[in-house]
């Protein structure tokens, strides 16, 4: 398959005059060619192959971050790199996409010139103005509602719900008009709005802000749901999302902003419908996404020590499931541990677990264990609220009953 | 703690105005001068006191050390009123304990261009040709036509559902007209007649309440529900106001093209109730969006009555309660509603603001099919609206009083009409349903591989079960 050169150097001209106040290498220093990474034959669900203008998608991209020590083996060219956090590769995947297309803007409370809760649009209000960075009054339904209304009519917003939890708010928009409207109208309007924010079990926020929306979202029809969980896989499922013609919703994790790691300069988009392979193995295909792919791989530490051979996906997809991915895995091990942080109750791990018994029935040696959260509302005091939270010492724990 | 001023000439209010456009001072900067620094004696040593008991006007002037003595000296001595820039704005103070009324003494009148018997009274609206008038007249008559007919079929058992706009025949037609087609129309559900007036066909209207395989909704939306993009008429969702907030972002939208169009949304006095309401109507006011607000103030919102839907004098008054500019009209009247929405659309476009209209009017027909408003109204009531008040009478007669109407016209028309609808119905009740690969599709832009499997399973299954399926269509 032919490379494709996405960008001219001439774009750097345009960008040179945008001054950055911080030290880190800056959008318009690195080389605006990008690359074409190739793509194997086996992207089966094909939900946006054909949105990428070109770019194709690399599959099974391994990202290396700073904490597991795990061989990064990405099918791109070795090329140049630059280190950031992750709040960061989210920023930079924005605005490379609101480089690219005038129609990308950006919509939430604060997220103009306070630059967001988590800094994830700081800059952006000065570069490309009050009106394609938006803030917005507190009224997550109705600006959720106007972000419906402004991709129906041609605009690609990005909604960011300062935390996840208040999207409950907006949980109407989503569910009746957001997943709805394209389907209602006979395929007359689309609504390519990416629905972004934190979410998750923070450090002791109390329970309203610790909710896990994908867990009361996955029903939706219409809807796509991806979690990021390394710099690498948020920029590349930022900008995926941004170009996707679906409404996406892109769930960050509050604890995983400042997770550091190199990514490459040149361009990369990720493909939203698939699982990323984190560390191969042959004993136990350990399934997780977001912060619990950290615990996961700190357990595998241990697991390795004590013999075992697990294998991490982290499945990145949320809706749907990468059950091509998965499904080799099980094909493999003939073992499965989900290891989520939703609820035990109507959780990602619970329609998982559905979903492989349905699919692999056979291949499985076990039945399908998963670890999730407790049907409570997540406590403030530290202790319990980390007791809520699955913590390595259960996933090696699981991993060895499940392998014996 | 309060600030008192010396009240020596209006200089003061005008005096920052002047310096604030000038860029000289910051208002807020100047606020925070006057308020909390504590009093410090100044040059020339001067303060006052108030002297107890005494004439409660007499203000007193402190001088304070944070401000340079010579500027804050030419504006406090000059100052006439108690005033304090608060964020948000330079506001006056009061000495009096009084609340603002809840209600005016009077209601907020209503704009009115004809009467009952189709006179003018008054020259002060936006003249219409004869074409568009003569046009609008035949389409509220179709819309009428077309109201009466679907909701005998549906009374039949030809199709499961439907709404009529009876009574808002004016609001319908008359503001559709005074629109352009790239304005994009963000409709509750009672405005079909907009897009009548677009030209969507009556084969359009009954392909999409019969669900059948012409409906370009798919069948997929439950009658009535119409939306076309080639109109600009976005499609009808059952959930109440939701549109309202689409229509502010797609204002926002058009506002960032910098197009020469606005967007314009409907719902009823019972959608002014819900949060997206509120929260659009305030969105629009910070925004600047160039959207029309078009409340269809028809006193019904299903069995509650606007007397238990809110207190406020209707709309018109919340508009400025956000900041909007408002008009009442009197929603019988296609001249009236004609002229405020023509008139709203340029100013929403050229300045870049929201603009609301109220429109006064009556729900002569039930909620929809599945209402016996009987229930719950008078029957005298109904009947008095529908005849009094009947905007398409109305309009007729100041038609037929400029000589561009007749009554033959009218009953060739009505005749016509009729014909052309039953013919579209009897079209759409013959053809075919869609097939069963649209349950499947638009879900997503392309199915992904578990409705692919869904779909397989249940082709399967109809296949399988062939007699029980009958209606089955591949």
């Amino acid at each position: 398959m032919a490379a494709t050169i996405l960008h001219g150097v001439g774009a750097t001209t345009a960008l040179s005059s945008i001054n950055y106040n911080n030290s880190r290498r800056s959008l318009p220093e690195r080389k605006r060619t990008s690359l074409v990474i190739q793509c194997d034959g086996s992207l089966s669900s094909g939900l946006n192959i054909s949105n990428n203008r070109g770019a194709k998608l690399s599959t099974n991209a391994v990202a290396q971050t700073k904490q597991e020590n795990v061989t990064a083996s990405t099918t791109s060219k070795p090329g140049l790199r630059h280190e950031l956090l992750l709040f960061e590769a989210l920023r930079e995947g924005l605005e490379e996409e609101m480089e690219r297309d005038p129609h990308v803007c950006v919509m939430g409370e604060d997220v103009g010139h306070y630059g967001g809760s988590y800094k994830v649009t700081k800059g952006l209000a000065d570069k490309y103005g009050d009106l394609r960075v938006l803030d917005t009054p507190i009224a997550e339904n109705s600006f959720t509602g106007m972000g419906i209304g402004a991709a129906m009519t041609g605009l690609r917003p990005i909604v960011e719900g300062m935390n996840m939890g208040f999207l409950l708010l907006a949980f109407n928009q989503i569910s009746n008009n957001c997943g709805m409207l394209h389907y209602t109208s006979g395929g007359q309007f689309k609504i390519p709005i990416v629905i972004r924010g934190p979410g998750g079990v923070g450090r002791q926020l109390g329970a309203e802000h610790s909710q896990r929306l994908e867990s009361y979202f996955q029903s939706i029809p219409g809807i796509q749901m991806v979690a990021c969980s390394t710099p690498y896989n948020a920029k590349g499922l930022m900008k995926a999302a941004i170009r996707s013609d679906n409404p996406v919703i892109l769930f960050e994790h509050v604890l995983l902003y400042n997770l550091k790691e190199r990514i490459p300069d040149e361009e990369y988009v990720l493909s939203l419908e698939e699982a990323e392979m984190v560390r191969p193995g042959k004993h136990v295909t350990v399934l997780t996404y977001s912060r619990m792919r950290y615990h996961v791989m700190q357990a595998a530490k241990t697991l390795v020590n004590k013999g075992y051979d697990p294998e991490v996906i982290d499945i990145r997809s949320l809706k749907p499931f990468d059950l091509h991915t998965i499904g080799n895995s099980v094909k493999k091990t003939h073992h499965v541990l989900i290891v989520e942080e939703c609820m035990r109750t109507g959780g990602i791990g619970a329609s998982l677990t559905a979903s492989i018994n349905e699919h692999f029935h056979d291949y499985l040696d076990a039945p399908i264990v998963c670890l999730s959260s407790q049907d409570v509302p997540t406590p403030y005091a530290g202790a319990l609220e980390e007791w809520t939270v699955v913590q390595p010492a259960q996933i090696v724990a699981a991993v060895e009953q499940l392998c014996q | 703690m309060a600030l008192y001023l010396s009240k020596s000439g209006k200089f003061l209010p005008h005096f920052i105005t002047k310096m604030s456009s000038l860029g000289m001072i910051n208002l807020s900067s100047l606020g925070s001068c006057l308020s909390q620094n504590p009093p410090l004696l100044t040059e020339d040593g001067r303060t006052s006191y108030a002297a107890p008991g005494n004439d409660p006007t007499h203000f007193v002037c402190r001088r304070f050390g944070s401000v340079k003595a010579d500027k804050l000296a030419s504006i406090s001595t000059n100052a006439d009123s108690q005033l304090l820039n608060f964020p948000g704005g330079v506001v006056k103070f009061t000495p009096e304990l009084k609340f603002l009324s809840d209600a005016p003494e009077e209601r907020i009148h209503c704009y009115r261009v004809l009467d009952e018997s189709g006179h003018l009274l008054t020259s002060d609206f936006v003249e219409i040709d004869k074409d568009i008038a003569v046009r609008m007249y035949k389409e509220m008559v179709m819309l009428q036509t077309v109201d009466t007919i679907f909701y005998e079929a549906q009374r039949q058992g030809r199709i499961s559902f439907y709404v009529t706009a009876m009574g808002e025949e004016a609001i319908n037609i008359a503001s559709a007209a005074a629109l352009s087609m790239d304005d994009f129309v963000f409709p509750q559900y009672r405005e079909a007649g907009v897009l009548l007036w677009r030209g969507f066909g009556l084969q359009d209207l009954a392909n999409q309440c019969f669900g059948n395989i012409g409906d370009n909704c798919k069948g997929r939306q439950m009658p009535a529900h119409y939306g076309s993009k080639k109109h600009n008429y976005f499609t009808v969702a059952s959930t109440v106001a939701t549109q309202i907030p689409h229509a502010v972002g797609a204002a926002y939208s058009l506002k960032m093209e910098g197009r020469d169009a606005c967007t314009i949304t409907y719902f009823g006095d019972g959608g002014t109730s819900t949060g997206d309401f509120h929260a659009a109507m305030n969105f629009a006011a910070v925004l600047e969006a160039p959207v029309i607000l078009f409340c269809r103030n028809n006193g019904w919102a299903i069995s509650t009555p606007v007397s238990d839907q809110f207190r406020s004098d209707g709309i018109v008054v919340r508009g400025q309660a956000y900041g909007i500019r408002g008009i009442r009209v009197d929603g019988n009247d296609a001249l009236a509603v004609f002229s405020a929405v023509h008139t709203a659309r340029k100013m929403a476009i050229s300045e870049s603001r929201p603009v609301l209209i109220e429109a006064l009017t009556y729900r002569a027909g039930h909620h929809s099919t599945s209402d016996d408003s009987s229930k719950y109204r008078p029957i005298e009531e109904i009947e008095w609206w529908r005849a009094a008040q009947d905007p398409v009478g109305r309009f007729r007669k100041w038609l037929e009083m400029q000589g561009w109407w007749s009554c033959e016209s009218d009953t060739e028309l009505r005749g016509w009409a009729r014909q052309e609808v039953l013919n579209a119905i009897q079209v759409a009740e013959k053809a075919e349903k869609p097939g069963l690969r649209e349950i499947f599709t638009d879900v997503y832009d392309v199915p992904p591989s578990n409705l692919r499997d869904q779909e397989k399973s249940l082709r399967q299954t109809v296949q399988r079960h062939q007699r029980d399926y009958p209606h089955f269509q591949f």
